[in-house]
C-alpha cells in the first residue's frame, strides 16, 4: 500500500488491454448507490464506488449561518467537501485544507446550476459531502452521492447532477481512474453532466492529452456520466418504491 | 441554527414518562438500544470499526506511522485520539474547529483508552527516545442520535482490536504484525431523568436530562475512568448503582468487539 519507499511504476495496461484490475478502457468500476441513509438529514445518499466510499447529507433550504450570506432573491448552496483522516493510506490532517475548499467551490457552483434556488430566498441549502475511504475520484462520486441526496431531501433541480473522471493511462484514454492510474497516469480529467441538456457544470484538468484526445475524453465522460444517470435514477426509484425493492439499509 | 432544539413539550413527556420508569422508544430505563459493530469497514485505514448503537452511527479509524516519542517518554509509543463531529451527521452541528461537544467525546474515549492501558505503548517504542509509532485514532461521527460517548469508545476499541501495525510499509520491520490490545475498556453512560436513570439516552432523552454520567470500565473489574456531563447531579449512592449497571452493561458490550449485534 503506498508509495512509501516504493517508486516503481505499476504495468498500468496488459498486452490485451486491460486495466489493473481487469477493466476494459470505457469500463466504470462497480458502483453502489443507496438513497436515504441518514435519519436526520432531509437528504442523503451513501456510495460505494470501486474502493471509495462517500456518504452525502443535505439540510435545508433552512436559515442561513453565518447570516451575511443570506441572498435576497435566492437560496444560497453551500458545499462542505470533507475526508476523514483515515481515508487514504497517509492520515490526512483533520480539517479544512485547500484541496478541500476548492473541491467543495466547484461543487456548490455545479449544483447552483441546477438548483431553483429562486424559489427559496434568504434561505441556505447545506450539502455535506464525507469521503470516508478514497481511491480516486472522490469528487466525482462525492458530487454524485450529494446529488442523490439532493433529489432526496426534495430540493427541485433541473436535473440530476452524474460525474466520472476520464483520464489517460498508458497513452489510452481511459474511464474512472483509480487511483494508481490516477497516481501514474498522463491525465484525469473529472466532469458532471447535466443529462437533460448535455452540459457539463464540472470540469477539471490535470496532465497533458492532445487536442484530439481530449475530444474523444470528454465524449467517453459523457458516455459514462449517462451510465451513471441511470444508477442514480435507480436508487431513487429504490427509496421511493411503494413496495421495496430489495430489503436491507447500509 | 446552533441551539440544539428540542421542544419543550417532548421534555416535558420524556419526563413524565421517566417517573412510570418508561421512555420514548419503549426501552426500559437499564436497556440499550440494539448495537451491531462492523470490524474493518474502512480499508484504507489500519484498523477501522463502524458502530451503530440505534440510529446513533461512527466510524472509528486507526492509523499507525512512525514518528518521534515525547521528550518525557523516550520509551513509550504516542497515542492521539481525535473525534470529528462533522456537520452531516445532525442539524444542529456546524462546520469549523471542534466544538466542546467534540472536545469532550474525544478525550473521555481517549482517557478511557489510556487508563485502561488498552495498548502497552511501550510495545509501540522502535528505538528509544528517537523512534516510535504514533497511534492516531480518529472517531468520525456519521449519525448523532444520542450517546455519542458509549458508541465512540466502541467504535475505537474494536478497532484497535482489528488493527495492523503497518511495519513492512515503513521499513521498519520485516512484516506486519497485528497491534495488541492488553485491556477493553467500554464506557457506559446514564442520564438522569426525574428520579430515574436510564442508560444509553437518546438524543432527546440527553436534552431533557438533569445530569449525564459515564462510567468506564474494563474487563479485570477496574473502573478506568468517569466523566459527569450536563447540567445536574448526582448523589454517591445513585453513582455506586450506576458503578453497578456499567459494570453489567461492559461485560456484555465487550463481547461485542470482534464484530457482532446484540
Amino acid at each position: 500500500m503506498g508509495n512509501v519507499g516504493a517508486k516503481d511504476v505499476p504495468v498500468l495496461l496488459s498486452p490485451e488491454g486491460l486495466r489493473l484490475d481487469g477493466r476494459r478502457l470505457d469500463e466504470l468500476r462497480p458502483i453502489r448507490i443507496e438513497a436515504g441513509v441518514l435519519h436526520q438529514a432531509d437528504g442523503s445518499a451513501f456510495v460505494e464506488w470501486g474502493q471509495n466510499k462517500v456518504m452525502a447529507a443535505v439540510y435545508g433550504p433552512r436559515e442561513v449561518h453565518p447570516r451575511h450570506l443570506q441572498q435576497n432573491n435566492k437560496a444560497v448552496i453551500q458545499c462542505k467537501y470533507n475526508m476523514a483522516a483515515f481515508a487514504v493510506d497517509e492520515r490526512k490532517r483533520p480539517g479544512l485544507d485547500r484541496r478541500s475548499q476548492e473541491i467543495s467551490k466547484v461543487i456548490a457552483e455545479a449544483f447552483e446550476s441546477v438548483v431553483f434556488a429562486e424559489e427559496f430566498p434568504r434561505t441556505s441549502i447545506d450539502v455535506y459531502i464525507e469521503v470516508l475511504q478514497a481511491n480516486a475520484g472522490t469528487r466525482c462520486a462525492g458530487l454524485v452521492a450529494a446529488s442523490v441526496a439532493l433529489a432526496d431531501a426534495g430540493i427541485p433541480m433541473v436535473d440530476l447532477v452524474p460525474a466520472v473522471a476520464v483520464g489517460k493511462v498508458a497513452g489510452q484514454i481511459v474511464l474512472d481512474l483509480k487511483k494508481e492510474e490516477d497516481n501514474f497516469g498522463e491525465a484525469d480529467l473529472p466532469m458532471a453532466l447535466v443529462p437533460q441538456s448535455g452540459r457539463l457544470v464540472l470540469l477539471q484538468m490535470e496532465g497533458h492529452m492532445t487536442e484530439e484526445e481530449l475530444g474523444r475524453a470528454l465524449d467517453l465522460g459523457v458516455k459514462g456520466c449517462r451510465d451513471i444517470y441511470d444508477r442514480m435514477k435507480g436508487a431513487l426509484r429504490e427509496r421511493y418504491a411503494l413496495t421495496p425493492v430489495v430489503g436491507g439499509s447500509a | 441554527m446552533s441551539e440544539e432544539v428540542v421542544a419543550e413539550i417532548l421534555t416535558t413527556h420524556i419526563l413524565d414518562l421517566a417517573a412510570e420508569g418508561r421512555r420514548l422508544d419503549g426501552r426500559g430505563p437499564d436497556e440499550y438500544r440494539p448495537i451491531t459493530t462492523e470490524p474493518g469497514f474502512v480499508s484504507t485505514a489500519d484498523g477501522s470499526a463502524l458502530v451503530r448503537l440505534g440510529q446513533t452511527r461512527v466510524l472509528a479509524g486507526i492509523k499507525l506511522e512512525p514518528g518521534k516519542p515525547f521528550p518525557d517518554t523516550p520509551n513509550a509509543g504516542v497515542l492521539t485520539t481525535n473525534a470529528e463531529l462533522i456537520p452531516l451527521s445532525s442539524p444542529t452541528f456546524e462546520p469549523g474547529p471542534p466544538q466542546p461537544g467534540a472536545i469532550e467525546v474525544s478525550r473521555v474515549v481517549d482517557r478511557a483508552i489510556r487508563a485502561a492501558e488498552s495498548i502497552d505503548l511501550t510495545r509501540l517504542c522502535v528505538t528509544p527516545g528517537e523512534k516510535t509509532w504514533v497511534c492516531y485514532v480518529d472517531v468520525h461521527v456519521l449519525e448523532h442520535a444520542g450517546n455519542l460517548i458509549d458508541a465512540a469508545l466502541l467504535a475505537a476499541v474494536t478497532a484497535l482490536a482489528n488493527s495492523t501495525v503497518p511495519a513492512k510499509r515503513f521499513a521498519v520491520a520485516e512484516a506486519d504484525y497485528p497491534l495488541d490490545l492488553v485491556h477493553v475498556p467500554i464506557e457506559c453512560t446514564f442520564v438522569r431523568l426525574g428520579d430515574t436513570i436510564m442508560v444509553d439516552p437518546t438524543f432527546e432523552e440527553e436534552h431533557a436530562a438533569q445530569g449525564r454520567l459515564t462510567v468506564a470500565t474494563d474487563e479485570t473489574g477496574r473502573v478506568v475512568a468517569m466523566q459527569k456531563g450536563l447540567v445536574g447531579a448526582f448523589s454517591p449512592d445513585d453513582v455506586k448503582s450506576i458503578v453497578r449497571r456499567a459494570f453489567v452493561h461492559g461485560e456484555r458490550l465487550r463481547t461485542l468487539i470482534k464484530g457482532g449485534r446484540s
